[in-house]
């Protein structure tokens, strides 16, 4: 029975990773860039949601969604002052770049909100939903994490297969000049996935801090950097891709923690990326694509 | 094909246009166009006019600045110097995705069509602007959504059945055979709505068959669409046959405009393609801006323009080229 609930913790956890993972793969995907400021978008997301909820006692819901609205605006920005600029600029300079950023976002927020830990309120509920006659218990959390996962899932394949804006953002993704020249608003639909990006970091932020409440200014990187390593796993740029790696970067989490060792767990994850990157370089789904020269 | 050559009335500028077409402002207009790559000029005083619904050939030998033209027109390039006139209006300012809302619409020499999506896809990316709902409606797929996506359907099918595709609809744009790809990138570019079309090489690889079948359809989509088409094309049967004023470019410089039969004739294109041969070619007829040091003695470039010089080549040598006149008066 154990068994089964490390599981479920596993694929809580996984849905989480997955969230934050599809920022980065949507991003890679179109801006070939990897935003490393994306896992201090989630900080940001959780502290503005844990003010809003604490300090003026709004309901979850208008937490969540303002949140939503905070993240969606900062990631909209970074694009703009910090990575629009650097369109043209290589590959490595963007890296530095958002780096920078990501350490800029979290001493900010060191400045504004001090170092001292919050408590994040569960947005679930602490009742546990016992099943199995009291020997399953699984808490809200966990199951609001993984529906998340899923409606999230759903509504992006939707959104990138069959709307305007998703065929425009899979023709950017593929090839901008032409789709420039199609009358694609290259710019905007880069804002476009930045926002979207952003807007899931918040709820990522959001379920993670209900599920392990300690909110500090460093929050986000572990998470983000397991989530980068999920988009990896996944195949970077393919968005089942980074939810199937989300999900079984989780789920190999948890059962390290469980059964081998817990001051090892995250070694194990980020071993698990390392041979990955060396059996299939591409990522479970990622397609091998050769590199004009 | 039977084909009418359509007589050119010439235009202030050196520039001509089809009688049908010659009380009407031009679609397209370049003044003084050029681009200097680090000091290189690329292209140099470039002044073409095209017509509402003409059907215009840019023509040259390989590294004549053809697809630079095309570049600049599209915005891809931003020009050195000189005016392009798209619709009457000056493009200054203007950006690709401007142009091509305004309605300029192009292809490319090696194609670049979406080849993940499906041809649905590719071509729904060019009614881009056209599909009107937002990202809620989308997402929800909400009323406006179906509906906006049934016109686009229904607007895609027709645009296939124009090459004769429909039954192509499904299928991953990278998977089709190469002449399909050819012909999807057209159709791709004419779900843009555009008033001119941009043809860049559109018969390149294609077989006899398939480069006559296209003929026909160029002129169909011109004939249905009314709108104007410029190609750039080294098969030279497809250029003399369906386009109605042609320009030549040579090292970044036009060297003739003309109807299709006046630059079969021109001395100076016939030097420019194959080379002069001393005794063929007596000191009077070259042309200004001419290098005279100069002696291309680089062979054709496609079969087909190779036929063309083995039937023409003899005895259009003499025939009388309008080129000198322009270069003397113009310039």
């Amino acid at each position: 029975m154990s068994f089964l609930s490390h599981l479920i913790s596993g694929i809580s956890l996984g849905s989480i990773y997955a969230i934050i993972a599809l920022g980065y793969t949507m991003v890679y995907g179109i801006a070939k860039m990897l935003n490393f400021a994306h896992g201090d978008v989630i900080m940001v997301g959780a502290y503005s949601c844990f003010f809003l909820m604490s300090r003026f006692h709004l309901p979850v819901i208008v937490g969540v969604v303002a949140a939503m609205l905070v993240c969606t605006l900062l990631g909209v920005t970074i694009e703009r002052l910090a990575y629009k600029p650097l369109r043209a600029a290589p590959a490595l300079a963007v890296l530095i770049t958002a780096i920078g950023v990501s350490y800029f976002l979290q001493n900010a927020a060191l400045l504004l909100w001090t170092s001292n830990p919050k408590v994040f309120p569960s947005i679930a509920g602490n009742t546990s939903i016992k099943l199995l006659g009291g020997q399953l218990s699984i808490s809200p959390t966990a199951l609001l994490s993984i529906a998340s996962c899923i409606v999230i899932m759903v509504a992006l394949t939707w959104f990138t297969s069959s709307t305007r804006m998703g065929k425009a953002m899979r023709a950017c993704s593929e090839d901008k000049g032409a789709a420039q020249l199609m009358g694609i608003n290259v710019n905007v639909t880069i804002s476009m996935v930045f926002a979207i990006g952003s807007a899931l970091a918040a709820i990522a932020g959001i379920l993670l801090c209900s599920a392990y409440p300690t909110l500090t200014p460093t929050t986000g990187s572990m998470p983000g950097i397991k989530a980068f390593t999920a988009a990896v796993f996944g195949g970077i740029g393919s968005i089942p891709g980074a939810m199937i790696g989300g999900i079984l970067l989780g789920i190999i989490e948890i059962f390290g923690k469980a059964y081998i060792s817990t001051q090892l767990s995250d070694a194990i994850v980020f071993l698990v990326l390392i041979i990955v990157l060396l059996v299939r370089p591409a990522g479970i789904l990622g397609k091998t694509v050769q590199e004009k020269v | 094909m039977a084909r009418v050559e359509t007589k050119l009335v010439p235009q202030p500028a050196t520039n001509y246009l089809p009688e049908r077409d010659a009380d009407k402002q031009p679609i397209l207009e370049t003044r003084n166009l050029g681009i200097d790559f680090g000091g290189l000029a690329a292209l140099d005083s470039f002044d073409i006019a095209v017509s509402p619904t003409e059907i215009a050939g840019l023509i040259g030998p390989n590294g004549a600045g053809k697809t630079t033209v095309f570049n600049l027109l599209t915005k891809v390039y931003q020009p050195t110097r000189g005016t392009i006139l798209f619709d009457g209006r000056d493009t200054l300012g203007m950006s690709s995705v401007h142009l091509s809302r305004a309605g300029m619409a192009r292809t490319f020499q090696n194609i670049r069509l979406f080849n993940n999506m499906n041809v649905e896809d590719n071509i729904k990316v060019g009614l881009h602007k056209s599909i009107k709902y937002g990202m809620v409606a989308g997402t929800l797929r909400l009323p406006s959504y179906w509906k906006q996506e049934k016109i686009a359907h229904e607007r895609v099918r027709e645009l296939l059945s124009i090459f004769s595709m429909e039954h192509l609809t499904q299928h991953r744009a990278g998977s089709l055979p190469y002449g399909a790809q050819r012909r999807l990138e057209i159709i791709r570019a004419l779900a843009t709505d555009p008033k001119l079309l941009l043809l860049d090489e559109p018969a390149a690889g294609m077989n006899p068959s398939e480069t006559a079948e296209l003929m026909e359809n160029i002129v169909k989509v011109r004939d249905t669409f009314q709108i104007a088409v410029v190609l750039i094309e080294h098969d030279m049967n497809l250029v003399m046959g369906i386009c109605e004023g042609i320009c030549v470019l040579n090292f970044g410089k036009i060297i003739a405009k003309g109807t299709p039969s006046e630059i079969q004739n021109n001395p100076v294109v016939i030097e420019a393609y194959l080379g002069r041969r001393e005794e063929d070619h007596p000191e009077d007829e070259r042309a200004e801006g001419e290098d005279p040091g100069v002696t291309y003695v680089e062979g054709p470039e496609g079969h087909s323009t190779d036929e063309w010089a083995a039937d023409k080549g003899p005895e259009v040598m003499h025939g009388e080229g309008r080129e000198e006149d322009h270069h003397a008066d113009g310039d």
